[in-house]
């Protein structure tokens, strides 16, 4: 499968999107475009697979290098492995859900689809790139589509949030940008091409260097304390898709290139400084679910439920298990899908309600019994209730956690699963506020989801189910990427 | 003869166009539009005749010299004062000394040619006033207001104390070794405290054109003074001239040196991008935040020189056609909204998207280019420059240049969030933005887009430096 579809397709989407002359055109534009993304990768699993059956051993597969730039070594180097296709799948999902939940947009329409079609090219892309120039370049073509979203759509205060986000995520591309020129001139054979950088041993005291920078920059995307900061207000201040990106597709970006970058090319600077990321990562966990119990708005909830719950992304990763690893990649494609359904129906209420202080709420399954079961559904996986996506990928990682034997790892892991029953109580008592009790006389004459709503948040559920009931086919596509990064981590 | 004709055409060209423009103007009879009309004419077609007939060599014994590198690098200024004649259409078409303007400014812009090309400090000397004064008087050019001859005043003055150190600098160096050939000068330079110190003179001048920290303090007045074409032209094609001539100097004439000059660019690389950065953060007047970005921009051009190799020289190469176009869009855009409502504010732009989405996209375009955000050229540009600079640099240094980048695109962002965040229930009327103007903007647009993403266009400027 030619990879460079995924690129082209989106941005033939946009530039579709912006020569339609009426707002409906726009709309069915911009969901063809999703619609044949989720075909595209869906196709991409299939031939995944089937490459994989046929006995194709290479860490990367459907690889293409186009000249870029040669004089500074920089290619245009695409390929995937499980992880990639696991997070493209992702992206395709949330996509065709967030163009979905934004068909009454009337404000500047074409923009909003322009700017969000634009902030899945840089996700895909980023997921595809096998060269630090290209990676990073596409990890910053979704800060300006992040910041406008934010700052003309949004609610709140949008404008100090659209700000605060477009810096800290600044701040933290420059860090990577500091670590992979690190990279670059640290090792002899000047290249910015990842397969190359990964079969050769970069010396330690540039790892311990470049390292800390990469982890702690690319961690800044996924809400790494304590610069998750931007996480709160960034999705609370944002309009439903927006959210649903950023938290679904924005965050796992930063896990991914903790993994891809900076734990799979400095195995040494890992181990090095694997402590400290448990410790951030343990802190992250329970302030975050802490930190939600105190909340009342009902975005500010996910928002803060987020920070917890993708520390757990940063704690599988700094236990450097492949267990944990594989429930790192599990738990970032879990919570996209999960937290985008989240923000998804947190914004259908919002719609019909104008509030988002959950104590304003009440009662509305009786008036809305559809979004009120999706909720349902979507805190009983945030809470990880067995049988869908949030168990799977949670269990994973606990066990992959326990499997370092010592006892500072047993007292994070413990630490880590505590929180769980902070996320129950705060889960269930939002969940309980919103949809159970007697209705207020405001809310009785609501009505339920409209079809686009209904669409979108099926499509998301039958992503939680297809992972929480099934978790072995991801686990299975997960693998090889996971083994090749075990295999760099084991080399000394 | 025919080499004479060759290596020196892009000279020759520019002085028949300024001929052809005093004879026009001694016969009458022609509209400013009709003027307009030819004078971009002329310059599109100097700008094709850029790409031909080129060729390698030196002149007057070693006075002039010309390689393929300094033909692309002229014909770069010959691109963005083609731009700057379609971009300014509004203030040219209400000049009342059109010809006069660009008999000026294509003087100006043979000096920077011949500056580019000089081989000796004489000619180096000579070519670098016939850049200047001219300047000068085109800051002037706003006759009925007196911000502009201000402007006019502090940029002459302010060019003379310079061309007084440069002068002082220049006698130092002869005295010093006898010589002021650029062939001969690295040979015969060792780094000797009285070398040294000329060279501090020969770096002050160079600091002053192109708004080194702490010769800086002209570079704000002058822009916010001066007819908006006259501070594009500064700010782009000046400032590319100074930085081509600066590469010349440093790497080539004064290489011996390069353990002195190292350590200066080093410190003046941070300090000018953190004043111009700090600076712009509090600007209300656009044209004086844009003098202030520009500074910054300087900054960043002075790591790239910290590399001392070739790769040095294409970045800073490639980011001048990178810098013409964005920083003469943005010029352009804050140009036509000056000339059309006399608003300069960042105040007057809020709200403006919902009367003008083509002026606010092509400044927000313009605007990323400059903070150095993809997918625009500018963050190849950026990107290369610190990457050039980074092999001989610490992290520290890296890791405070990249965290400029950050600082810079808050400010940047205050301006795109002004125009289409900010509520005002009494945004800028709706502009009509000209023939002329429009295809320029777009020009600028799809340079911005296409420079960065097709490789080749940098791989060209390498093949030459």
């Amino acid at each position: 499968m030619n990879l460079l579809l995924l690129i082209l397709v989106p941005l033939a989407t946009a530039i579709a999107v912006l020569l339609m002359p009426g707002k409906t055109q726009v709309r069915w534009a911009a969901l063809t475009g999703a619609v044949v993304q989720l075909v595209l990768s869906g196709g991409l699993l299939m031939a995944y697979r089937a490459a994989r059956m046929a006995g194709q051993t290479t860490q990367m597969l459907f690889e293409q290098q186009h000249k870029w730039f040669p004089g500074w070594s920089i290619s245009f180097h695409l390929g995937v492995d499980g992880i990639s296709v696991a997070m493209i799948l992702l992206t395709s999902f949330v996509v065709i859900a967030g163009v979905l939940i934004s068909w009454n947009i009337e404000k500047m329409t074409k923009e909003f689809y322009f700017l969000l079609i634009l902030l899945s090219l840089g996700a895909y892309g980023f997921f595809m790139s096998l060269d630090l120039f290209l990676l990073f370049f596409f990890l910053e073509v979704a800060v300006i589509p992040k910041y406008l979203l934010i700052g003309i759509w949004g609610s709140g205060k949008k404008e100090y949030a659209a700000n605060k986000l477009a810096l800290l995520l600044m701040f933290g591309s420059a860090l990577v940008l500091v670590g992979i020129l690190g990279t670059y001139f640290g090792t002899d054979i000047k290249t910015f091409d990842m397969m190359s950088l990964s079969a050769i041993h970069i010396a330690p005291d540039v790892q311990k260097i470049c390292f800390p920078l990469l982890f702690v920059g690319f961690g800044i995307f996924t809400a790494l304390f304590p610069f998750h900061t931007w996480v709160p207000d960034g999705h609370s201040s944002a309009p439903t898709a927006g959210s649903m990106f950023l938290a679904g597709i924005s965050m796992k970006l930063g896990g991914y290139g903790c993994l891809r970058v900076a734990t799979a090319l400095m195995p040494e600077g890992a181990k090095e400084y694997s402590h400290i990321i448990i410790i951030l990562a343990s802190i992250a966990i329970l302030y975050g679910a802490f930190a939600t119990m105190m909340q009342r708005d009902f975005k500010y909830i996910n928002a803060y439920s987020s920070v917890s719950h993708c520390g757990f992304v940063l704690l599988g990763i700094g236990m450097l298990t492949k267990t944990a690893i594989t429930g790192a990649v599990l738990q970032m494609v879990s919570h996209g899908v999960m937290t985008a359904l989240f923000f998804a129906v947190i914004g259908m209420i919002y719609e019909r309600t104008h509030t988002r202080q959950v104590d304003e709420m009440g009662g509305l399954l009786k008036v809305m019994p559809f979004i009120s079961t999706v909720l349902f559904i979507v805190g009983l996986c945030s809470l990880g209730l067995p049988g869908l996506s949030g168990f799977a990928a949670e269990m994973t990682i606990f066990v992959g956690s326990w499997q370092n034997a010592d006892a500072f790892h047993r007292i994070a892991t413990v630490v880590a699963c505590m929180s769980i029953v902070v996320t129950a109580v705060y889960i269930l008592r939002a969940i309980g506020k919103v949809a159970m009790g007697p209705i207020k006389a405001a809310n009785v004459n609501l009505t339920d989801a409209n079809w686009y709503e209904k669409t979108a948040a099926i499509i998301l559920v039958a992503g939680i189910l297809a992972i929480g009931l099934a978790p072995s086919w991801l686990v299975n596509l997960v693998d090889p990427g996971a083994d090749f990064i075990m295999q760099k981590i084991g080399v000394k | 003869m025919n080499d004479f004709l060759i290596l020196m055409k892009p000279e020759l060209a520019v002085t028949v166009i300024i001929f052809l423009l005093l004879f026009i103007k001694l016969g009458k009879g022609m509209s400013n539009g009709n003027m307009l009309l030819l004078i971009q004419g002329l310059l599109l077609l100097n700008f094709a005749l850029g790409f031909v007939l080129l060729d390698e060599g030196s002149l007057f014994g070693g006075l002039y010299k010309t390689s393929l590198l300094m033909a692309f690098q002229k014909n770069l200024l010959n691109l963005g004062v083609f731009l700057i004649s379609l971009l300014f259409a509004d203030w040219f078409k209400k000049s009342e000394h059109l010809p006069e303007y660009f008999m000026l400014m294509l003087s100006a812009l043979l000096g920077m040619f011949f500056l580019i090309s000089s081989g000796n400090l004489l000619m180096f000397y000579l070519s670098l006033e016939l850049a200047s004064i001219p300047v000068a008087a085109m800051a002037n050019f706003d006759l009925h207001k007196k911000i502009s001859s201000e402007a006019a005043m502090k940029m002459i003055l302010s060019s003379a104390f310079s061309s007084g150190i440069l002068l002082f600098g220049i006698s130092l160096v002869y005295g010093a070794t006898g010589t002021i050939s650029f062939d001969e000068l690295p040979a015969v330079i060792n780094g000797g405290g009285l070398q040294v110190m000329a060279f501090i003179f020969l770096f002050a001048a160079f600091a002053f054109k192109l708004s080194i920290v702490p010769f800086h303090f002209w570079t704000a007045d002058v822009y916010q003074g001066s007819p908006a074409p006259t501070a594009a032209f500064l700010s782009v094609i000046s400032k590319g001239a100074f930085a081509f001539i600066f590469l010349t100097a440093l790497y080539k004439v004064f290489q011996p040196l390069h353990a002195t000059w190292y350590n200066l660019i080093m410190v003046l690389a941070v300090v000018t991008m953190l004043v111009g950065n700090l600076f712009a953060l509090r600007q209300q007047q656009i044209r004086r935040f844009l003098a202030f970005s520009s500074i910054a921009q300087v900054g960043f051009i002075l790591v790239a020189l910290l590399s001392n190799s070739p790769s040095g020289t294409t970045a800073i190469v490639y980011f001048v056609l990178i810098y013409i176009f964005s920083n003469l869009a943005a010029f352009a855009v804050a140009g036509t909204i000056e000339s059309q409502t006399g608003k300069t504010t960042v105040n007057d732009y809020k709200g403006l998207y919902q009367s003008n989405p083509f002026l606010c996209w092509m400044m927000a375009l313009a605007l990323f280019s400059l903070a150095g955000v993809p997918p625009t050229a500018g963050f190849f540009g950026k990107l290369f420059l610190i990457t050039a600079g980074a092999e001989q640099a610490s992290y520290l240094f890296v890791i405070v240049v990249a965290l400029n980048l950050v600082i810079s695109l808050y400010y940047y962002l205050r301006i795109v969030r002004a125009m289409f965040m900010d509520k005002n229930e009494h945004p800028l009327p709706v502009m009509t933005v000209q023939f002329p103007v429009k295809l320029g903007l777009i020009l600028c647009a799809a340079g911005i887009v296409l420079t960065g993403l097709i490789s080749w266009i940098y791989d060209y400027i390498q093949l030459l430096s």
